[in-house]
Protein backbone atom coordinates (compact mmCIF):
# COMPACT_ATOMS: atom_id res chain seq x y z
CA UNK A 1 0.00 0.00 0.00
CA UNK A 2 1.57 3.47 -0.91
CA UNK A 3 2.19 5.67 2.15
CA UNK A 4 1.04 8.70 2.09
CA UNK A 5 2.35 11.39 4.22
CA UNK A 6 0.36 14.58 4.88
CA UNK A 7 3.38 16.60 6.31
CA UNK A 8 1.30 19.47 7.97
CA UNK A 9 4.42 19.77 10.62
CA UNK A 10 3.67 23.00 12.35
CA UNK A 11 6.34 24.77 14.55
CA UNK A 12 6.52 28.25 15.09
CA UNK A 13 9.49 30.03 16.38
CA UNK A 14 9.54 30.25 20.01
CA UNK A 15 11.99 30.17 23.01
CA UNK A 16 10.30 27.31 23.79
CA UNK A 17 8.47 24.14 21.77
CA UNK A 18 5.32 25.90 20.31
CA UNK A 19 2.48 22.94 19.63
CA UNK A 20 3.13 20.17 17.33
CA UNK A 21 0.50 18.57 15.10
CA UNK A 22 0.75 16.15 12.15
CA UNK A 23 -1.69 13.88 10.10
CA UNK A 24 -0.73 11.27 8.12
CA UNK A 25 -2.96 9.08 6.20
CA UNK A 26 -2.63 5.31 6.98
CA UNK A 27 -0.37 3.31 4.98
CA UNK A 28 2.48 0.42 5.84
CA UNK A 29 5.28 3.35 6.56
CA UNK A 30 3.04 5.92 7.43
CA UNK A 31 3.87 5.23 11.14
CA UNK A 32 7.49 4.99 11.42
CA UNK A 33 7.23 8.46 8.99
CA UNK A 34 4.72 9.99 11.74
CA UNK A 35 7.32 9.34 14.50
CA UNK A 36 9.97 10.51 12.95
CA UNK A 37 8.28 13.90 12.07
CA UNK A 38 7.07 14.23 15.47
CA UNK A 39 10.78 13.60 17.32
CA UNK A 40 12.22 16.21 15.16
CA UNK A 41 9.69 18.61 16.02
CA UNK A 42 10.70 17.57 19.53
CA UNK A 43 14.54 18.53 19.09
CA UNK A 44 14.03 21.77 21.04
CA UNK A 45 13.39 20.11 23.83
CA UNK A 46 16.52 18.51 23.98
CA UNK A 47 15.53 15.36 24.95
CA UNK A 48 17.51 12.52 26.23
CA UNK A 49 17.74 9.00 24.71
CA UNK A 50 15.76 7.92 27.39
CA UNK A 51 12.93 10.02 27.18
CA UNK A 52 12.75 10.37 23.27
CA UNK A 53 12.82 6.21 23.43
CA UNK A 54 9.68 6.26 25.76
CA UNK A 55 7.93 8.91 23.49
CA UNK A 56 8.63 7.27 20.32
CA UNK A 57 7.51 3.89 22.18
CA UNK A 58 3.99 5.23 23.33
CA UNK A 59 3.17 6.74 20.26
CA UNK A 60 4.46 4.02 18.34
CA UNK A 61 2.08 1.39 20.05
CA UNK A 62 -0.94 4.22 20.32
CA UNK A 63 -0.83 4.56 16.66
CA UNK A 64 -0.24 0.82 15.29
CA UNK A 65 -3.39 -0.06 17.32
CA UNK A 66 -5.21 2.33 15.30
CA UNK A 67 -3.57 1.33 12.06
CA UNK A 68 -5.03 -2.59 13.73
CA UNK A 69 -8.46 -2.14 14.56
CA UNK A 70 -9.70 1.46 13.84
CA UNK A 71 -8.76 1.15 10.19
CA UNK A 72 -8.44 -2.75 9.93
CA UNK A 73 -6.77 -4.53 6.77
CA UNK A 74 -10.27 -4.12 4.32
CA UNK A 75 -11.01 -0.98 5.45
CA UNK A 76 -10.19 2.29 3.63
CA UNK A 77 -7.33 3.46 5.05
CA UNK A 78 -8.05 6.83 7.30
CA UNK A 79 -6.30 10.09 9.19
CA UNK A 80 -4.56 10.11 12.02
CA UNK A 81 -3.90 13.17 13.84
CA UNK A 82 -1.29 13.62 16.64
CA UNK A 83 -1.40 16.76 18.41
CA UNK A 84 1.31 17.62 21.15
CA UNK A 85 1.67 20.03 23.70
CA UNK A 86 4.05 21.70 26.05
CA UNK A 87 2.66 21.70 29.72
CA UNK A 88 4.45 21.95 33.33
CA UNK A 89 3.71 18.47 34.01
CA UNK A 90 5.40 17.12 31.02
CA UNK A 91 4.21 16.35 27.02
CA UNK A 92 0.41 15.99 26.16
CA UNK A 93 -0.49 14.36 23.73
CA UNK A 94 -3.76 13.64 21.71
CA UNK A 95 -4.46 11.24 18.96
CA UNK A 96 -7.25 11.48 16.93
CA UNK A 97 -8.52 9.16 14.18
CA UNK A 98 -12.06 8.33 12.58
CA UNK A 99 -11.92 4.41 12.41
CA UNK A 100 -13.95 2.29 14.32
CA UNK A 101 -14.40 2.65 17.47
CA UNK A 102 -12.53 0.98 21.00
CA UNK A 103 -14.79 -2.30 21.31
CA UNK A 104 -16.87 -1.36 25.11
CA UNK A 105 -15.81 2.21 24.44
CA UNK A 106 -12.93 1.35 26.73
CA UNK A 107 -9.34 0.68 26.20
CA UNK A 108 -7.48 -3.02 27.11
CA UNK A 109 -6.95 -2.63 30.97
CA UNK A 110 -2.66 -3.36 29.74
CA UNK A 111 -1.76 -6.46 31.94
CA UNK A 112 1.38 -7.20 31.71
CA UNK A 113 1.52 -10.48 29.88
CA UNK A 114 1.70 -14.05 32.00
CA UNK A 115 4.45 -15.36 32.00
CA UNK A 116 4.36 -18.68 33.97
CA UNK A 117 3.44 -20.76 30.65
CA UNK A 118 4.84 -23.29 28.71
CA UNK A 119 7.11 -22.98 26.21
CA UNK A 120 4.69 -22.63 23.06
CA UNK A 121 2.35 -20.95 24.85
CA UNK A 122 4.37 -17.77 25.14
CA UNK A 123 3.17 -14.33 24.40
CA UNK A 124 3.57 -12.78 20.93
CA UNK A 125 1.65 -10.39 21.47
CA UNK A 126 -0.92 -8.53 24.04
CA UNK A 127 2.02 -6.30 24.83
CA UNK A 128 0.85 -2.77 23.28
CA UNK A 129 -1.51 -1.73 25.96
CA UNK A 130 0.14 -2.56 29.22
CA UNK A 131 3.46 -0.50 27.48
CA UNK A 132 1.15 2.51 26.94
CA UNK A 133 -0.11 2.41 30.31
CA UNK A 134 2.71 2.06 31.73
CA UNK A 135 4.90 4.70 30.72
CA UNK A 136 1.59 7.29 29.74
CA UNK A 137 -0.17 8.87 32.93
CA UNK A 138 -3.96 10.27 32.53
CA UNK A 139 -4.81 8.06 29.57
CA UNK A 140 -7.99 8.67 28.55
CA UNK A 141 -9.90 7.69 25.77
CA UNK A 142 -13.20 9.42 24.51
CA UNK A 143 -15.73 8.36 21.24
CA UNK A 144 -16.70 11.78 20.20
CA UNK A 145 -19.09 11.87 17.72
CA UNK A 146 -17.17 9.66 14.93
CA UNK A 147 -13.58 9.54 15.69
CA UNK A 148 -11.51 8.29 18.77
CA UNK A 149 -9.81 10.31 20.85
CA UNK A 150 -6.92 8.98 22.78
CA UNK A 151 -5.22 11.70 25.32
CA UNK A 152 -2.29 11.31 27.96
CA UNK A 153 0.83 12.96 29.38
CA UNK A 154 4.54 11.72 29.31
CA UNK A 155 6.42 13.33 32.13
CA UNK A 156 9.74 14.67 31.77
CA UNK A 157 12.95 14.53 33.43
CA UNK A 158 14.43 18.21 34.07
CA UNK B 1 15.27 -6.40 6.70
CA UNK B 2 18.63 -7.36 6.76
CA UNK B 3 20.27 -10.48 8.79
CA UNK B 4 23.49 -11.39 8.54
CA UNK B 5 24.44 -14.69 10.23
CA UNK B 6 27.78 -16.28 10.77
CA UNK B 7 28.87 -19.74 12.48
CA UNK B 8 31.02 -19.22 15.31
CA UNK B 9 31.78 -23.25 15.97
CA UNK B 10 28.87 -24.51 17.56
CA UNK B 11 27.44 -21.33 18.05
CA UNK B 12 25.63 -19.01 15.25
CA UNK B 13 25.37 -15.23 15.45
CA UNK B 14 23.03 -13.33 13.09
CA UNK B 15 23.01 -9.84 13.25
CA UNK B 16 19.79 -7.33 12.59
CA UNK B 17 21.51 -4.95 10.44
CA UNK B 18 18.16 -2.63 10.35
CA UNK B 19 18.13 0.55 12.60
CA UNK B 20 14.12 -0.64 13.44
CA UNK B 21 12.41 -3.78 14.47
CA UNK B 22 8.42 -2.31 14.30
CA UNK B 23 4.88 -3.15 12.99
CA UNK B 24 6.10 -2.42 9.24
CA UNK B 25 8.82 -5.31 9.00
CA UNK B 26 7.72 -7.49 11.75
CA UNK B 27 6.61 -10.63 9.46
CA UNK B 28 9.49 -9.68 7.40
CA UNK B 29 11.70 -10.33 10.36
CA UNK B 30 10.14 -13.71 11.13
CA UNK B 31 11.07 -14.78 7.86
CA UNK B 32 14.04 -14.00 7.78
CA UNK B 33 14.62 -15.70 10.84
CA UNK B 34 13.01 -18.37 10.35
CA UNK B 35 15.23 -19.46 7.21
CA UNK B 36 18.44 -17.86 8.73
CA UNK B 37 17.94 -19.91 11.77
CA UNK B 38 16.43 -23.24 10.00
CA UNK B 39 20.10 -24.50 9.62
CA UNK B 40 20.01 -25.89 13.28
CA UNK B 41 22.72 -24.30 15.53
CA UNK B 42 21.81 -25.59 19.32
CA UNK B 43 22.33 -21.32 20.03
CA UNK B 44 21.92 -18.60 18.38
CA UNK B 45 23.26 -15.17 19.49
CA UNK B 46 20.92 -12.59 18.08
CA UNK B 47 23.11 -9.28 17.12
CA UNK B 48 20.87 -6.17 18.24
CA UNK B 49 23.41 -3.77 18.67
CA UNK B 50 22.17 -2.05 15.29
CA UNK B 51 19.00 -1.82 15.89
CA UNK B 52 17.41 1.32 17.98
CA UNK B 53 13.74 0.93 18.09
CA UNK B 54 11.46 -2.26 18.45
CA UNK B 55 7.82 -1.90 19.40
CA UNK B 56 5.60 -4.95 20.66
CA UNK B 57 5.77 -6.16 16.58
CA UNK B 58 8.48 -6.46 16.84
CA UNK B 59 9.41 -8.09 20.29
CA UNK B 60 6.70 -10.34 19.43
CA UNK B 61 8.68 -11.36 15.99
CA UNK B 62 11.65 -12.20 18.25
CA UNK B 63 9.60 -14.20 20.47
CA UNK B 64 8.10 -16.20 17.60
CA UNK B 65 11.41 -16.71 16.02
CA UNK B 66 12.34 -18.14 19.47
CA UNK B 67 9.48 -20.83 19.03
CA UNK B 68 10.03 -21.69 15.91
CA UNK B 69 13.57 -23.03 16.95
CA UNK B 70 11.92 -25.18 19.17
CA UNK B 71 12.03 -25.87 22.91
CA UNK B 72 15.75 -27.62 22.89
CA UNK B 73 17.60 -24.80 20.98
CA UNK B 74 18.31 -20.94 22.60
CA UNK B 75 18.26 -17.40 21.16
CA UNK B 76 20.39 -15.46 23.12
CA UNK B 77 19.94 -11.79 22.63
CA UNK B 78 22.71 -9.40 22.43
CA UNK B 79 23.69 -5.86 22.75
CA UNK B 80 20.66 -4.08 23.47
CA UNK B 81 20.63 -0.20 23.06
CA UNK B 82 18.49 1.96 25.31
CA UNK B 83 15.12 1.41 23.94
CA UNK B 84 14.98 -1.90 22.98
CA UNK B 85 16.24 -2.79 26.45
CA UNK B 86 13.57 -0.89 28.11
CA UNK B 87 10.80 -2.76 26.08
CA UNK B 88 12.30 -6.29 26.73
CA UNK B 89 12.88 -4.89 30.66
CA UNK B 90 8.84 -3.73 30.85
CA UNK B 91 7.25 -6.63 29.30
CA UNK B 92 9.53 -8.72 31.89
CA UNK B 93 10.75 -10.99 28.10
CA UNK B 94 14.16 -10.51 29.49
CA UNK B 95 13.50 -13.33 31.44
CA UNK B 96 12.32 -15.71 28.65
CA UNK B 97 15.45 -15.06 26.92
CA UNK B 98 19.39 -14.79 27.97
CA UNK B 99 20.48 -11.09 27.66
CA UNK B 100 23.90 -10.01 27.35
CA UNK B 101 24.66 -6.29 27.04
CA UNK B 102 27.65 -6.73 23.94
CA UNK B 103 28.26 -9.35 21.35
CA UNK B 104 30.87 -10.20 23.31
CA UNK B 105 30.06 -10.95 26.61
CA UNK B 106 27.21 -13.46 25.00
CA UNK B 107 30.49 -15.05 22.70
CA UNK B 108 32.07 -15.45 26.05
CA UNK B 109 29.72 -16.93 27.85
CA UNK B 110 28.86 -19.32 25.34
CA UNK B 111 32.27 -20.09 24.18
CA UNK B 112 33.08 -24.57 24.68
Amino acid sequence: MPMQLNGALMMQAQPKMSDVKISITTGEFAVREALENLLEALRPLGLDVEEAGTIELVLAEAMNNIVEHAYPPGDIPGQISVACSRKPDGLRFCIVDTGRPMPNGETPIGLPVDLDVDFTDLPEGGFGWFLIKDLAKDVVYRRVDDANELTFRLALAG
Amino acid sequence: MELSSQQDGALQVVSVKSARIDAAVAIEFKDAMRQTTDSGSPTVILDLSHVEFIDSSGLGAIVASMKHMGQDRSLVLAGLTPTVDKVFRLTRMDSVFGVFPTLETALDAHAA
